[in-house]
């Protein structure tokens, strides 16, 4: 993403919007810039604001004008009066970012929007989760810190020699070079992306064990993680997890139930 | 749909309350359809899933790839800054659907969504169903309307550098946009402008709802965290 020095005005509406804080006003030539290392080109900016599509020079000129009399105008906080934000092409590796940091963007790995994943939001149809097993969603950078991929790297081999078995259908997974060891290619590990998902499944009784792993990794990493764990329930709607989990002092207050309506209707020749 | 798992509220503050206030607004039903397994006729299957959700007052909804029910135009005048349209537009996230994506319907109440899911359940769409909440009333939703749960979900919260966390009034706003696009910034500048009475906490609600771009973003809860800031001290 870059601001088309033409058109902004320097009003700041677009700096609070970023996700990153990646966008800052710069003093020498009084446009707002964009600081590319920490844009993760998730488009919050350019998507998110409405615009306005005003002339600039009439705005600088009436906004110089309330600046000199001290007047405080009070805009609508989410518009960009004259439409300076502008996409750019992006290109390998860079391309990763939007990918991992734009919902709207399908991951070409999966096919699927926002994160790219599915967990066990269609185990009932895929049965990717099945019962006396446990799928790990671990999600780096999330709430709003974002993540590069070297951290991710490091837990996803540390996680590999575990013995975990990563899922295929993911879009991190994808990125891997060696799966079974957990590398991810080299060239995209100082990206910065939103946030990004690895996905791995376990027996249940190895959650002790991967949940103690994953804490430790975690206090060595740059970012934040926001971990998930799922089950199949039994014939009864039963779940042994949660049991497992609060032995182990995690808090099990929210969640996702997957209501079991889904079936097969695609007739396959 | 992930975005909608790990919602802050006090259950995953990092120095939990004995005993923490349950969440009582906050209720999202979403459904998903699989390549190859159950994505024929999908987009009639989705739009039946959103038309029944309108029948019981959802306070948002959305399409992961369009957006919800209010989202950023293109095309305002300065017009705008003193009278603008904040009604949301749920015929838009309808007739909007064209292919894959995920739908949602979001509910300020544990009666209108059982409602909800209950017509779901008779409508046999065939696609997958989720209920994203405090896992005792799924489970209770579940129970009430004879249905048995497949699979669950634990959200257990965050670790790692959580002291480059915000502030928890923030974190409850911006969480409910899991993708992060309600940035914590913005949600600390919509915390001042309802502090400083600038605009009232549901026009800051429907402008932060406006960035979710599937949704899910619950503007009935976060009207009501923005009026309960007024009198905090962040």
């Amino acid at each position: 993403m870059k601001i088309d020095h033409d058109k902004c005005v320097a009003c700041g509406n677009c700096l609070p919007i970023c996700p990153m804080g990646a966008i800052y006003i710069d003093p020498s030539v009084n446009r707002a810039r964009i600081n590319s290392d920490e844009c993760v080109e998730c488009f919050t900016c350019y998507r998110g604001m409405s615009k306005e599509h005003l002339n600039p020079t009439l705005v600088r000129a009436i906004r110089k004008t309330a600046q000199f009399f001290r007047f405080r105008f009070d805009p609508e906080p989410d518009i960009c009066p004259t439409d300076a934000l502008v996409p750019e092409e992006l290109s390998w590796p860079r391309v990763v970012r939007r990918a991992f940091s734009d919902p709207q963007v399908p991951h070409e790995s999966t096919g699927i929007h926002g994160r790219g994943t599915a967990e066990v939001k269609t185990n009932d149809v895929t049965h990717r989760v099945k019962e006396g097993e446990a799928g790990f969603v671990v999600e780096f950078g999330r709430p709003g810190i974002g993540a590069r991929f070297r951290d991710i790297d490091r837990v996803t081999r540390a996680l590999a020699e575990l013995g975990v078995e990563f899922e295929s259908n993911n879009p991190v997974t994808s990125l891997m070079l060696d799966p079974s060891r957990g590398v991810i290619r080299p060239e995209i590990l100082d990206e910065k992306v939103l946030s990004a998902i690895v996905e791995i499944k376990t027996r249940l009784e190895d959650v002790p064990s991967v949940l103690k792993k994953i804490k430790e990794l975690s206090r060595e990493l740059a970012t934040v993680v926001s971990l998930g764990v799922s089950t199949r329930c039994g014939n009864a709607g039963e779940d042994r997890l949660s049991e497992i989990l609060e032995r182990e002092g995690y808090p099990t207050y929210r969640g996702k139930t997957n209501l079991g309506l889904g079936r097969v209707t695609v007739v396959h020749d | 749909m992930t975005n909608t798992l790990h919602r802050y509220s006090e259950h995953y503050a990092f120095e939990r309350p004995p005993n923490p206030q349950p969440v009582q607004d906050d209720f999202i039903v979403f459904a998903m359809a699989s390549r190859g397994i159950n994505d024929d006729d999908l987009v009639a299957r989705y739009r039946a899933f959103l038309r029944l959700a309108l029948k019981h007052n959802p306070v948002n909804m959305g399409d992961a790839t369009k957006g919800g029910m209010l989202r950023p135009r293109q095309d305002l005048n300065p017009k705008a800054h003193w009278k603008r349209d904040q009604r949301p537009n749920p015929e838009e996230v309808v007739a909007g659907i064209d292919g894959h994506t995920t739908v949602a319907a979001v509910f300020d109440n544990y009666q209108d969504m059982k409602a909800f899911v209950d017509d779901v359940r008779s409508a046999n769409l065939g696609i997958s169903v989720n209920i994203s909440a405090p896992i005792e009333d799924a489970e209770r939703c579940c129970r009430e309307t004879g249905i048995t749960r497949h699979s669950v979900e634990y959200s257990l919260g965050f670790s790692g550098r959580v002291e480059k966390l915000p502030d928890s009034t923030v974190l409850e706003l911006t969480t409910m946009c899991g993708h992060g696009m309600v940035s914590a910034n913005f949600a600390k500048k919509m915390i001042d402008w309802s502090k400083e009475n600038r605009r009232s906490p549901a026009e800051l609600a429907r402008t932060m709802a406006r960035f979710c771009s599937c949704g899910v973003f619950n503007i009935s809860r976060a009207e009501r965290i923005l009026d309960e800031a007024r009198m905090k001290n962040r």
